[in-house]
């Protein structure tokens, strides 16, 4: 296992290498200056412009500038933002701490939600339940995630009053009100997508514990008189789980684009309303630093996938 | 089954007479009984010719501006209410429906025509298979929202020079969504050319002289159709709710060019005011992309033959 993990590290560089060479490359060729908010202002004199283009490093050809990012990147230097002059490293340690907790919890809410439901709806195929569940999860995944938040914000916030328009990202956690206060303000970035992944895993475990079901093993274990509450929970779900990881993992690049939309509905300060602003601004370095970070977010819980999948199910060996 | 009705006189042979159903009327018989598929298929319809049409009916531009008519809810005037500048929202939806509508078809073509060329390839002959499948994952491992809002940002003005604002940033949309969703499809039709090559019927071809173009084009492709479809189908929906989610994070369409998604980023700042405005836009995507993946569904159990009941 531990040789297969360590492979699996080594064929991810490569694969990283690639895609940062590919955002670069694209924002290099990219016909648009960074410095276009300044070359706009007719103050800013020419020489001045050439001294800040200088600065910043911009007057070398991409190649030496991707080579000099890519040797930053080893010592976790991702350069300096061009708009708040702060260290990008700064930028997106203040930051991804917050997208990770949302889309985390949102995982676990979820997950908490699906896995009854799911088994529920498989049990009793083709029952009133069944079809219910099935019609409200196919519509919790045709909404976007965007509609859900604003609808939210007008039910929960404008209309009810029962909680905060958008995220305050000042609040710090003194005493136990402040934190009722957080977990106020992270109800519905949470629900939003919290719902959306529920709505997919449903579906997911459904239809693995239909494939499940009429194999052998569970009459068998019906037919040794085992409670069917034991055959379903025990037997079948546990089984069923092993390729349900699999799909929950391929998701989760989706499952960052909802964090994006999310994060810029609420203001939440994560990585992804940092992506959206920096983008608007023309910051290229945190632009860059953002999709690396993504891109190895996306890598690695696609290794957790293929590892977890190895250690719950004894069947599959890696060499 | 014509030749058994000289054997049969009688009430049999009506019932051989009947016409023998080919793999697509079979499918269209199973597709007919779905009832969650049939409705999806029937509001689906009914909304492209609301987009279509729609606006020959209801005359109003929805570029009138009226401030003494600004943010109004619905009224029979304006059934979807008005935005700030009091211009009629039912006019603006319909409108942007068929944007959204057009941009996730075309974006879907593209991004099937590319999955099921390069699935093809990769399937067929084997020594392009393992560079081209390489390629394929690299791609799966982008990260593909952030990179959609990236090169949207980048090429907008250029293209907007070169073609016009409008089909400038058509284009440019359509082909980002194309270019990053083709993968799924790429991996499906591989994995079909992959134990389609090995049957009877391919070794057949061969022996008849078949080159690889009629191989491919004749004999695999047609069967690889089914689960192509169903990936197209659900594709559409898709790739309309990521047109909408570029145009609602102030990176797709600008305001003059009002997609469904784009008019929710306008209302979005008048949530308190005016919920209408987001409101109905919203729920026309919904709609349309919840019939769009109950189609998809009744496809796939109407063209798997093992579903059937």
């Amino acid at each position: 296992m531990g040789r297969y993990i360590a492979r699996r590290l080594l064929i991810a560089i490569p694969t990283l290498l690639a895609i940062t060479f590919v955002v670069y490359v694209i924002l290099a060729l990219a016909p648009l200056d960074p410095l276009s908010q300044f070359g706009a202002d007719p103050r800013v004199p020419p020489e001045a412009r050439e001294a800040i283009r200088k600065s910043l490093g911009l007057d070398q050809p991409w190649y030496v500038r991707y080579v000099l990012w890519l040797g930053g990147l080893l010592r976790g230097d991702f350069g300096y933002s061009f708009m708040s002059h702060s260290p990008v490293i700064d930028l997106i340690t203040q930051r991804l701490p917050n997208t990770l907790a949302v889309v985390g919890v949102a995982y676990i809410v979820g997950l908490v939600i699906a896995l009854p439901v799911g088994m529920l709806a498989a049990v009793r195929r083709n029952s009133f339940v069944d079809h219910l569940i099935s019609t409200i999860t196919y519509a919790g995944f045709s909404v976007p995630t965007f509609f859900t938040g604003l609808l939210l914000i007008i039910v929960f916030a404008v209309k009810l009053h029962w909680l905060p328009f958008i995220y305050n990202s000042n609040l710090r956690i003194t005493d136990l009100a402040s934190l009722g206060e957080q977990f106020r303000q992270s109800i519905m970035p949470i629900a939003v997508l919290g719902l959306f992944d529920a709505a997919i895993f449903t579906r997911y475990i459904r239809s693995e514990m239909l494939e499940h079901l009429p194999l052998d093993y569970v009459r068998t274990a019906r037919s040794k008189g085992i409670h069917e509450r034991v055959v379903v929970v025990r037997h079948v779900l546990r089984n069923s789980l092993i390729p349900v990881i699999t799909l929950v993992a391929l998701g989760i690049p989706g499952v960052f684009g909802g964090a994006i939309v999310t994060e810029q509905i609420f203001h939440v300060p994560g990585i992804g309303e940092l992506l959206v602003r920096s983008i608007l601004l023309g910051d290229t370095p945190v632009v860059t630093a953002v999709l690396f970070i993504f891109a190895v977010l996306v890598i690695l819980f696609n290794l957790i996938a293929d590892v977890l999948y190895g250690v719950l199910d004894p069947r599959i060996r890696y060499t | 089954m014509a030749t058994t009705t000289q054997t049969a006189p009688g009430v049999a042979t009506r019932e051989f007479q009947r016409p023998a159903r080919s793999l697509w009327s079979d499918a269209w018989f199973t597709f007919t009984r779905d009832k969650l598929a049939m409705s999806g298929l029937f509001v689906l319809i009914f909304l492209i010719i609301a987009v279509l049409f729609g606006p020959y009916v209801w005359t109003d531009k929805g570029t009138e501006i009226d401030f003494t008519n600004s943010l109004g809810g619905p009224s029979f005037a304006h059934p979807m209410g008005t935005d700030d500048l009091g211009r009629d929202l039912l006019a603006r939806v319909l409108n942007g429906g068929r944007i959204s509508i057009a941009v996730g078809i075309t974006a879907v073509i593209l991004a099937i025509s590319l999955g099921t060329s390069i699935g093809a390839i990769a399937g067929y002959f084997g020594k392009l298979d393992n560079p081209l499948m390489r390629i394929t994952d690299l791609f799966l491992s982008l990260p593909i929202l952030p990179l959609l809002l990236v090169l949207v940002y980048l090429f907008r003005e250029s293209l907007k020079s070169l073609f016009g604002p409008e089909l400038g940033i058509f284009l440019m949309v359509v082909f980002v969504i194309g270019i990053l969703n083709w993968m799924p499809v790429a991996r499906l039709v591989r994995a079909q050319f992959l134990s389609l090559k090995q049957k009877e019927f391919v070794e057949a071809a061969r022996c008849v002289g078949d080159k690889d173009g009629r191989i491919i084009f004749r004999h695999i492709l047609p069967n690889v159709l089914s689960p192509v479809l169903v990936a197209a189908t659900i594709g559409v929906g898709g790739a309309i709710i990521t047109e909408s989610t570029l145009s609602f994070l102030g990176l797709g369409f600008p305001s003059d060019v009002p997609t469904w998604g784009r008019i929710l980023f306008d209302g979005a700042n008048f949530l308190d005011i005016a919920p209408h405005w987001v409101l109905f836009p919203g729920l026309s995507i919904f709609i349309i992309v919840l019939s769009i993946n109950f189609i998809g569904d009744g496809l796939r159990d109407a063209l798997d033959p093992r579903r059937k009941t």
